[in-house]
């Protein structure tokens, strides 16, 4: 018998007779004969837990993951290290088997978990409110725009530098294609955004997006861009690193009106690209036009603290089409680990991050640097990701570093066809100066 | 321990830690000397500064108020709340799985590229379909991938007047909400006495500027809808599409599928019928499949298999774009596809079987004290309207269940009917458990005649009781001072 599946023959028989039917198929009387189907669909057999076990062994083999080889990929998602506290919380059923939280009597814990997350995030990023989570830093950034022409209503065109991850701007793209939304970009020089093409940014243009650190890991100019987007009464919408923000400022203090980003760095395994976990946040002014959930805290009867989703009459159950969006399921349990991540890393861990991070990337710059296979592709201040030009075939160096057990950075020439050779190393905490030195050492031997 | 109301800040004392990373051992960079000072932070986030015991027990306390499948029965309608298998989780954590980089060579992750291809085909079997992707995050994410496939159908035909959908007004919120979302106008149909859909109203909706339909069947209220094929072939005629939002799926696996009932475009909650599991709300999976010339719109990139090698397929000219910033949730369809090996075609079936013989069996059983307002048989979920012989709301039955520790059903949905309890009791719950519900149901029921102020009261038992979600809204108070 099926161990999920608890009902007896002889309790089915009992229950059939009490609804008043013969059989299960009388069950079914109301779909239509010819839409039945006669046989069992064309899938695998039942399998026990040990043949599901052999199954994933048999596949597994077929991945290398990250453990066994180092690795020095990044672009959106990164190699941070997780401490042991984020999976031991998040593996509780108490919280990874409920609902949303729609009876906030019995859902305290989810809902006090997403306050606290809105506090940590709202605290990084110096927004006034942040939302319970998006799906992604992508879908979240798409949103993002989305949001900034529903309070700049009269504005349809949004702007995005061409220093925003190239996946982010596809999914943007994506969003404002079936939405008739004008999209505009900003260029890239030397690594970050043109500063010249910042007068495209016009009383036309509702909100301008920027990364920071931007796709090539450097630190932008924000102060100049926001400037610039300020002159124009546009909003200003920065997708940032987490991560960084132990270190770099809170872009709720260089103006951005709305700050969104990808929260992977917080806790979040790989899982080849997703779960991950969306942020989103913004000034008091604006918090009505945020999409998704929000927690907020109150009282009880007997005047004890608790919480409760508020601003409900923002969203798709109470609104319907008028919604200011469609979520519904946003990523909570990743919400969870973000916040147990940044509970265990708190100020001290957040800063030695940033600082690790800091410091590990640019010795690695420095040492590729001395071998004579590189050259500066940028000559521009960066946090933990870093792009060089290779005088050697990028894929021949990727062949040559997986072989001796190193998952090699980033081919941006598979990207973009303008930057053939150019590699984009990712270094976060997690990697050693032993390790750091072997990939130099394997580097300089590469023809 | 019920009583335990602090803020994880609220134990924060300076110097205290709860990790541990090993100390740089390269050159220290100080960023003061290398980063522009107007980007570098000048205060403090305020994080809490804590050890890892007071994390451990601080959020412990937090899970013990909360109640999820695994505390105890959860009938939440439109929800389904089955157990989610132990063995979903473990093997989402299997390094060769978790801990694999989206940008690794497509050599490199053959695994998990021939996992999602396996698990794309089983889905077009189970739906019907032609083609599958896994991109999109959640149900409400497929639904407006769907739609942008609607609308790119209808541009790549030049057929541009086509500016609305047809939603019944028992349908789930995100579906208008969707279709907003990619600038489609909504006409809302009015459902019939029995919760079918009116074909004389659905006829006269069906004009030249009509995208397309969005249906859920079996109904938001549990009933399968007897015409589907005339309405699939109305809107057909009409030149729309079909779209079958899948949160109902757990009534029909093995029986019946939407793509033989006429649906163009399907999409599936994961977190639902194939239970990986809720998480508080997300992360879920929202799949979408689609009959065979809808495929070239389908998100970049879909998994591809071309002599035995698996690969990500971007060159898709007709493509509505890209939906996520990498392949979807790929942690959930792991969990998904287990579950489809543990069952496999039988035992499918025999869930959806199980779904709907529970579903009808507590219909039975409960339309003795409560309103049933359509006698009918069910599938995998019922709609009551309320208590008989009492005008007793609704939300206090729903608080006092909590009192008995019971998760409440969905209330006040779908908006159709008076006084809504929207039971679905899923497949994996024993008949004790069954049992039991009934007999709260009928003491609360006895309460309300009785003594109705003991459900105006109520809860009285939850770590709080009922909360001012007036002050809330008033004043948002969303983070901590």
């Amino acid at each position: 018998m099926n161990p999920y599946l608890p009902i007896t023959p002889e309790e089915r028989e009992q229950m059939l007779k009490k609804i008043g039917v013969d059989s299960i198929e009388d069950l079914f009387c109301d779909v239509p004969e010819h839409i039945k189907l006669k046989e069992e669909l064309k899938i695998n057999d039942p399998l026990s837990e040990m043949e599901i076990r052999r199954r994933f062994s048999e596949l597994g083999k077929k991945n290398k993951n990250i453990d066994d080889y180092t690795c020095y990929l990044g672009g959106g998602a990164y190699d941070h290290y997780i401490p042991s506290t984020v999976g031991h919380i998040a593996g509780r059923s108490e919280f990874y088997s409920s609902y949303t939280p729609y009876q906030p009597e019995v859902s305290q814990g989810t809902l006090q978990y997403i306050f606290e997350y809105q506090s940590m995030l709202a605290e990084l990023t110096g927004m006034d409110v942040m939302n319970a989570s998006m799906y992604d830093g992508a879908t979240a950034t798409a949103e993002a725009a989305l949001m900034a022409l529903r309070i700049k209503k009269k504005r349809n065109k949004i702007i995005v530098s061409k220093t925003v991850n190239p996946d982010t701007i596809d999914v943007l793209e994506t969003y404002c294609h079936f939405r008739d939304i004008e999209l505009e970009y900003l260029e890239e020089k030397d690594g970050e955004t043109d500063p010249a093409s910042l007068e495209k940014i016009d009383k036309e243009t509702a909100g301008v997006i920027i990364q920071n650190p931007n796709f090539y890991g450097i630190i932008e100019d924000v102060v100049h861009i926001s400037e610039a987007v300020q002159e124009s009464k546009s909003l200003l919408i920065m997708n940032v690193d987490p991560s960084t923000l132990g270190v770099l400022e809170a872009p709720g203090k260089l103006g951005a009106d709305i700050v969104v980003g990808e929260g992977q760095s917080l806790g979040i395994p790989l899982s080849y690209g997703g779960p991950y976990v969306g942020f989103m946040g913004t000034t008091t002014k604006n918090m009505r036009k945020l999409p998704g959930r929000i927690c907020g805290e109150t009282v009880d009867e007997d005047g004890k603290r608790g919480f409760v989703l508020t601003l409900q009459a923002r969203e798709q159950h109470i609104r319907r089409e008028k919604a200011n969006s469609n979520i519904c399921s946003n990523q909570s349990l990743y919400a969870l680990m973000n916040t147990v991540y940044l509970s265990t890393m708190g100020l001290a861990g957040m800063k030695e991050v940033g600082n690790q991070c800091v410091s590990k990337a640019s010795y690695a710059y420095k040492k590729l640097l001395e071998t004579d296979k590189f050259e500066k592709a940028f000559d521009k201040p960066f946090f933990k990701e870093f792009v060089v030009k290779s005088k050697v075939d990028a894929e021949k160096i990727n062949e040559v570093l997986f072989e001796n057990g190193i998952i090699g950075p980033l081919d941006l020439g598979k990207i973009n066809e303008d930057m053939k050779n150019h590699l984009m190393f990712s270094i976060t905490e997690k990697r050693t100066k032993d390790e750091i030195d072997k990939l130099v050492e394997i580097l300089k031997g590469v023809e | 321990m019920r009583d335990y109301n602090k803020l994880i800040i609220e134990l924060s004392k300076e110097g205290r830690k709860a990790y541990s990373i090993p100390k740089n051992d390269v050159e220290t960079v100080d960023p003061e000397k290398y980063i522009p000072k107007n980007v570098l932070r000048k205060e403090d986030p305020k994080l809490p500064e804590v050890y890892e015991v007071d994390v451990m027990r601080h959020y412990t306390n937090l899970s013990n108020k909360n109640y999820g499948v695994d505390t105890g029965f959860y009938p939440l309608g439109s929800c389904t709340m089955k157990y989610n298998p132990k063995i979903n989780e473990d093997m989402a954590k299997l390094p060769n799985f978790a801990n694999i980089h989206p940008r690794q060579g497509e050599d490199t992750v053959q695994g998990s590229l021939e996992l999602m291809y396996e698990l794309q085909e089983k889905l077009c079997e189970i739906t019907g379909t032609d083609g599958f992707t896994l991109q999109p995050a959640a149900g409400a994410h497929g639904e407006l991938t769907g739609l942008m496939i609607i609308k790119k159908y209808h541009e790549e035909r030049n057929d541009t007047k086509r500016t609305k959908i047809i939603v019944p007004d028992s349908a789930h919120g995100t579906n208008p909400a969707s279709a907003t979302a990619v600038g489609y106008d909504i006409i809302e149909i009015k459902s019939r006495k029995d919760g079918s859909i009116d074909l004389d109203e659905l006829k006269e909706a069906l004009t030249d500027e009509v995208a397309g339909l969005m249906l859920t069947n079996p109904s938001t209220l549990g009933l399968f809808e007897r015409n589907i094929c005339e309405i699939s072939k109305l809107v057909h005629e009409a030149g729309g599409l079909v779209y079958y939002d899948g949160a109902n799926l757990n009534a029909i696996m093995g029986k019946s599928r939407p793509g033989d009932m006429g649906f163009d475009i399907v999409h599936l909650n994961l977190h639902k019928t194939f239970s990986t599991p809720h998480g508080g709300g997300g992360p879920g999976a929202g799949p979408v499949g689609v009959r065979h010339d809808l495929i070239k719109y389908l998100p970049v990139p879909v998994v591809a298999k071309k002599d035995d090698k698996y690969y990500l397929d971007y060159d898709k000219p007709s493509s509505i774009g890209r939906l996520m910033g990498f392949y979807g949730n790929f942690g959930v369809l792991l969990k998904a596809y287990t579950y489809i090996l543990k069952m496999g075609a039988s035992g499918l079936r025999e869930a959806s079987e199980a779904a709907v013989l529970n579903a009808n069996y507590l219909q039975s059983q409960l339309k003795k004290e409560y309103k049933l307002p359509i006698e009918q048989v069910c599938k995998h979920e019922f709609v009551l309207s309320g208590m008989k012989d009492s005008d007793v709301h609704t939300l206090d039955i729903a608080k006092r269940m909590l009192d008995y520790g019971v998760h409440p059903p969905t209330v006040y949905f779908p908006l159709i009917i008076d006084e809504a309890l929207m039971v679905e009791p899923t497949d994996t719950e024993t008949l004790e458990t069954l049992d039991n519900f009934i007999e709260i149901m009928n003491k609360i029921k006895k309460e309300a005649i009785e003594n109705p102020k003991i459900l105006e009261e109520a809860p009285i038992t939850t770590p709080v009781r009922r909360l001012d979600e007036v002050q809330a809204a008033r004043k948002p108070k969303v983070k901590w001072d």
